[in-house]
């Protein structure tokens, strides 16, 4: 109910943010603070030092940045889902994530650096090829989505690294997110959920990214089923045979709402959903 | 407002403008001079011996003011409870734990924060030891729970209630019989109704202030029977119950979590006396999962044999109930509430057998049915699939075998209990002969053609509530476990102010039913008195004349029953009254829109402050008459109140997934008479939620530890607005003849009639890949393990 | 830590500390008993209130987060005797029961109506989806709110159920 105490800093620049987070055995970042917040009440978290970036300038928008989008630190679940500039894939990922008070706090880029195997958005910024920009002691430093998320809650990022930007590349092409709730349909974290970028300029697949979430103990890259998707004709029969690839070189864990074989059935739907409907739009 | 239409006409709630303001007092709204915060150390093993408590560290922490444990309460005995069949709780865990979340040390400090703080400082050492959670295992006594009790097997229930060794020898052979017959059918299913948290939305919360000035106690709790607080209290701590002031505000729902005296009513209570402060404490909300009470818990085979045609020979049901660890105020008679309604609407001879066992989990008790809920399940769903199974319309296989109307009033159930009225067939009828109901079908249909798994689910169900009759205080009706011996009587108290305002105190202990509403239609009806100018109140120990509460669905019918006969009381003396100022006889005189006047003549007429002043100025009222306008009633009602209905929806099954989606929800109910509409469909609407949410997505699991997996809203999914369709509602009136509104009640009825309904859908929806049964909840994975093991074959 | 924010158009501040929860910041500095708490893991929704113009569940905001923004709670809506229109909704409506998830509950209608003033049946269920009734089954919840939408709009809301005679 209520977090162990700690020391606040409501840092005005994220230079100063990461100079404070230098200074703390154990400090955390923190800006919308859906997914911090109850961890420490719940006291399974208790940071030292709590550093809130919410209030530094310039992190609150999406841009159109030439080659990129550029999503900054502190966009909220609803601009994500609200943007037209945002591929599909995230934007539905966003408006799938938790519930309106939720989206309202809670930022994409946090959503991402928290790294929970059932959130949504990971998955899609794995799909969409995204490039993390996380600003440390060093400095800037670029971090591929592909490299971003390490294990169970745990991301590329030091302790004292800090997330600022999500930049996903305007490659063209379509994407999709598909997910089965834990209620059933969208609801609540996901059960099982997919990612697909897919660029079919004619009646061949060029190229193709797709993404799992919920299956194993971080969001991953589905690379059989993007191989197996390059060069076929996008029809049901090559998308179904594709998705069958859907948990190569995963580690399909049980949890309370699915076995290893329900996830890994579940994983290939929610593959073969997102891939047809990101042919489809 | 006419008498006429006040009973049974809709009256916006009386209760709303405070809550929709943000203006009403719930118990964690109570802020006391000096008032102190507890926080409990709970255990995290299932069983265990306690091997050390080091709070050294904690008692030195900012604010703290006490730690206690169990050799400071240990004198106090354990926690008190109604039915005290089982393992007692102690008040604080006593060299053992007996499951996760067991309090273990109580911390009081300044703040809540603080409080937790040194809670969370206090190191516990424990010698784990092997748990028992698993029912069978438990009932096979192969490991024992308490090693001081004989058995983990608390208590069996059987039916025929009451029935002798001879009898239910002879009922066992006929059954055989019937299954030797070569024109019968044997179906037998062996299904979970599972663990559930109540989960009112309001953790439960404590203010006790102890006054050794005016030597009065008073406790602030959520709680649907406070008086049994008090009593449990006062018995406890050695204060009367005259000195206990139970005060229950505005309660946060309450399903039978709040159904219960808990340890911590007692605790703060007594740390109050012991520190001369005011003690709070507010559950939080994996508290309120860990150590509330839990409900439902079966594990049961229902097995129905009939003719090939829908004649049913017997029914039997033999299974398991999880009592959990410790006994608390009705654990082990809630299968007892089974028992009553065993056999349902239905005339067959049934069989039932249920073994009550103790487990190293959280205490079990009433959850929104209690008993009941269970019951029914096991009878309606082992009803569809043999329906299935002899190729027949469930519906008629159940007009088939209801208990006729014409038994009615006071049929006795095949399971020996007296029904007060009803009748099935009607009910039924007027479900499967309106347009809804073919439309669904129809839709079915359509949803099938297009490729979709679709189904629909029937139930039908009778309910027994309405509790109840003295004659069950032997049975266990009664608070006198708290030292309070008095039956389930109602209680209402009219009192006519001089001002020609009332005011009525009643007994019960509601959480939404929209009581204030409810009975001021109920006073009105009989005194003509404005609605505005009624004011109802309840829950204040101190006030009220007497108290049971709220729970069973007992309150119109019991304290409705007694407020109305209270208001007949006080309008016979106004009619004495009026007809003395009117010069006329008091049988003319008639009440109505706040006055009274003489039949036939509406000219001659006084108002209800004319009235009452005459009433406070005894000079001049007719010779011999007492001052005062008021008057108390108890009513015990003949028996408990027998609702029933049918529900009827409609689903459809992702066949990828598993994902199942409820598309549309029929019911039709029958509570005897309606007094308020709004209110009424209001408690269907709640009732069905739950129902479905059992059905759908609920599930308190343990794993073999006895850990509770789900200790949150996080993994324990309530149904939200997107998970339900809009409900269509209608009804039937079938009035009880046992107390004088004809009504029977409907807080439960909702739950009771839905979770099978939705189970009996998606088994039609699967039925073509030969599933036959899926337990609860449906979340997707058991959904799709079912069909992907059907196909499998 | 000392804190300023507006409540319902009044300036107040505190003493906190860095964990005050706002909903407590809300509750036990300011009173205002209305706010909720029915959870600590943002799920119950009891605890909504309006931030800066957009809702949030004030048991996950620390009152720090909150200095210098405009908050709005359920005491705030009504002006003076007059109820704010979802209030109206959910006394005409029978839109609650036992209250404890209504004032959140209403704080969520309110922020929906303002984003979406006229919402189908279905964005009215994903709008109120982080808010928790254990009582109503929603059913009622949903026509209280079709009820504010059309107040709001200046329209005569749709008669209730028990107004239309079948």
């Amino acid at each position: 109910m209520f977090p162990r105490n700690f020391e606040y800093i409501s840092a005005s620049s994220i230079d100063e943010a990461v100079r404070e987070l230098g200074n703390a055995e154990f400090a955390k970042v923190m800006s919308g603070g859906m997914s911090l917040i109850p961890m420490m009440k719940l006291r399974l978290l208790s940071p030292d030092l709590v550093v809130d970036i919410g209030r530094v300038g310039g992190l609150d928008q999406i841009k159109d940045d030439g080659d990129a989008v550029s999503i900054g630190a502190l966009v909220r679940h609803t601009q994500t889902a609200g943007s037209s500039m945002v591929p599909d894939a995230l934007r539905q990922a966003a408006a799938w994530t938790g519930d309106v008070q939720v989206r309202n706090r809670g930022t994409t880029a946090g959503a991402i650096a928290h790294a929970d195997i059932a959130a949504d958005q990971p998955s899609a910024v794995l799909a969409l090829g995204a490039t993390m920009v996380a600003h440390g002691p060093g400095g800037r430093r670029e971090i591929s989505a592909d490299d971003f998320f390490v294990d169970v809650m745990t991301s590329a990022l030091e302790p004292n690294e800090i997330l600022t930007e999500v930049r996903i590349p305007k490659s063209g092409g379509s994407s999709a997110y598909e997910k089965l709730g834990r209620r059933g349909g969208h609801t609540d974290y996901a059960v099982a959920g997919a990612s697909a970028w897919v660029d079919k300029p004619n009646g061949t697949i060029q190229a193709a990214r797709v993404a799992l979430t919920g299956v194993g103990t971080k969001a991953t890259l589905a690379r059989g089923v993007a191989e197996a998707l390059v060069g076929s004709d996008g029809s049901e029969a090559a998308v179904s045979a594709a998705a069958e690839r859907a948990i190569e070189g995963i580690t399909v864990l049980e949890d309370l709402y699915g076995s290893v074989e329900y996830k890994t059935h579940l994983a290939k739907v929610m593959v073969k959903r997102a891939v047809m409907k990101a042919l489809a739009s | 407002m006419s008498t006429t239409s006040v009973l049974g006409g809709v009256v916006k709630r009386r209760e709303d403008p405070a809550l929709i303001k943000g203006k009403a007092r719930y118990v964690d709204d109570v802020k006391l001079t000096g008032m102190l915060h507890a926080a409990f150390v709970r255990s995290p093993f299932a069983h265990a011996t306690i091997t050390s408590v080091d709070s050294a560290e904690a008692s030195g922490m900012p604010g703290v003011r006490a730690i206690y444990t169990s050799a400071d309460v240990r004198h106090l005995g354990p926690l008190v409870a109604q039915v005290a069949v089982g393992k007692a709780r102690p008040l604080l865990a006593d060299g053992m734990v007996n499951h996760v979340g067991e309090a273990v040390v109580l911390v009081i400090a300044e703040t809540r924060a603080q409080a937790q703080d040194a809670a969370d400082s206090i190191h516990v050492e424990y010698e784990s030891l092997s748990a028992v959670i698993d029912l069978k295992q438990a009932a096979s006594d192969a490991a024992k729970t308490h090693s001081d009790l004989d058995s983990n097997i608390l208590i069996t229930w059987t039916a025929p209630f009451g029935a002798d060794a001879d009898t239910m020898a002879a009922l066992v052979e006929k059954i055989a019989e019937a299954k030797a017959r070569e024109d019968t059918v044997t179906v037998s299913l062996e299904m979970v109704n599972q663990r559930l948290l109540p989960t009112a939305i309001e953790p439960r919360s404590v203010v006790a202030d102890w006054n050794d000035g005016y030597v009065e106690m008073t406790i602030f709790s959520s709680s649907q029977m406070i008086s049994a607080v008090a009593g449990a209290v006062g018995k406890t701590l050695g204060i009367p119950y005259n000195r206990v002031n139970g005060i229950a505000p505005e309660v946060g729902g309450g399903f039978g979590v709040k159904l219960n005296v808990y340890n911590d009513e007692i605790l703060m209570p007594w740390a109050s006396m012991q520190l001369g402060a005011p003690v709070k404490f507010t559950e939080t909300r994996r508290e309120a999962a860990t150590s509330s009470i839990q409900g439902r818990g079966w594990l049961a085979t229902a097995t129905i044999t009939g003719t090939r045609d829908g004649e049913v020979l017997a029914y039997e049901l033999d299974g398991i109930c999880d009592m959990g660890a410790y006994t608390q105020n009705f654990t082990v008679a809630i299968p007892f509430l089974g028992v009553f309604v065993a056999s349902g609407q239905y005339k067959f001879p049934t069989r039932l057998k249920l073994d009550c066992v103790t487990t190293n989990t959280m205490t079990t008790d009433a959850y929104r049915g209690a008993g009941r809920p269970e019951a029914i399940y096991y009878l309606e769903r082992i009803m569809d699939a043999y329906s299935r199974e002899i190729g027949m319309d469930p519906a008629a296989v159940r007009l088939k075998n209801f208990i006729p109307a014409e038994a009615f009033p006071s049929a006795v159930s095949p399971v020996g209990f007296a029904m007060d009225t009803g009748d099935y067939a009607t009910n039924l009828e007027a479900m499967i002969d309106s347009q809804v109901y073919r439309d669904l079908f129809v839709e079915r249909d359509e949803l099938r053609s297009q490729g979709h798994l679709a189904g629909v689910g029937l139930s039908t169900y009778v309910e027994v509530c309405g509790f109840g009759p003295s004659g069950l205080v032997d049975l266990g009706f009664s608070w006198a476990g708290y030292g309070l011996p008095s039956a389930f009587n109602g209680s209402g108290l009219v009192r006519v102010n001089p001002d020609g305002t009332a005011n009525v105190i009643i007994g019960t202990g509601p959480s939404g039913q929209g009581h204030k509403t409810t009975w001021s239609q109920i006073v009105s009806s009989q005194l003509g008195i404005e609605i505005d100018d009624i004011r109802v109140s309840y829950g204040d120990t101190k006030d009220a004349p007497m108290m049971v509460g709220t729970f069973g669905s007992r309150s119109a019918a019991v304290d409705g029953a007694a407020a109305f006969e209270a208001a007949q009381k006080v309008r016979d003396k106004a009619a004495k009254i009026a007809a003395h100022l009117l010069e006329a006889s008091d049988a003319d005189i008639r009440f109505e829109d706040g006055s009274a006047h003489v039949a036939g003549s509406p000219d001659k007429s006084v108002t209800w402050a004319a009235i009452s002043q005459a009433a406070y100025q005894p000079h001049t009222l007719p010779a011999g008459m007492e001052g005062g306008l008021e008057a108390h009633a108890i009513f015990s009602p003949a028996n408990a109140t027998w609702p029933f209905g049918t529900t009827v929806c409609l689903v459809t099954v992702d066949r990828d997934t598993g994902d199942v989606q409820l598309r549309r929800w029929l019911s039709m109910d029958d509570c005897g008479n309606v007094i308020n509409p709004m209110i009424v469909d209001g408690q269907i609407h709640g009732g069905v939620a739950q129902g479905i949410g059992q059905a759908l997505f609920e599930e308190a699991v343990y794993d073999s530890n006895g850990n509770l997996l789900t200790p949150g809203l996080v993994d324990y999914p309530l149904v939200t607005a997107v998970d339900v369709p809009l409900f269509e509602l209608n009804r039937t009136v079938t009035p009880s003849d046992i107390n004088p509104l004809g009504v029977k009640g409907i807080g439960e009825a909702g739950t009771i009639g839905s979770a099978q309904t939705v189970v009996n859908a998606v088994v039609d929806a699967l039925a073509e890949m030969g599933v036959k049964h899926i337990d609860m909840p449906l979340r997707p994975k058991r959904v799709w393990q079912a069909m992907n093991e059907a196909t499998k074959g | 830590m000392q804190v300023s924010m507006t409540v319902n158009g009044r300036s107040v501040s505190g003493d906190v500390e860095p964990r005050t929860l706002l909903v407590h910041f809300i509750r036990e500095n300011l009173a205002l008993t209305g706010t909720h708490v029915g959870c600590e893991t943002s799920y119950c929704g009891a605890c909504t209130v309006i931030v800066d113009g957009s809702t949030a569940k004030s048991c996950t905001m620390l009152a720090v987060q909150a200095a210098g923004s405009e908050i709005r709670t359920v005491e705030g809506l009504a002006d003076g005797e007059t109820l704010h229109a979802v209030q109206e909704g959910f006394w005409e409506r029978h839109g609650l029961q036992c209250g404890f998830c209504t004032p959140g509950m209403i704080m969520s209608a309110v922020g929906l109506l303002e984003s979406n003033p006229n919402p189908t049946e279905t964005e009215i269920r994903h709008g109120i989806e982080g808010n928790l009734c254990r009582c109503t089954g929603y059913h009622n919840i949903v026509k209280a709110i079709e009820y504010a939408g059309a107040k709001l709009r200046g329209e005569t809301p749709a008669p209730a159920e028990w107004e239309v005679t079948v």
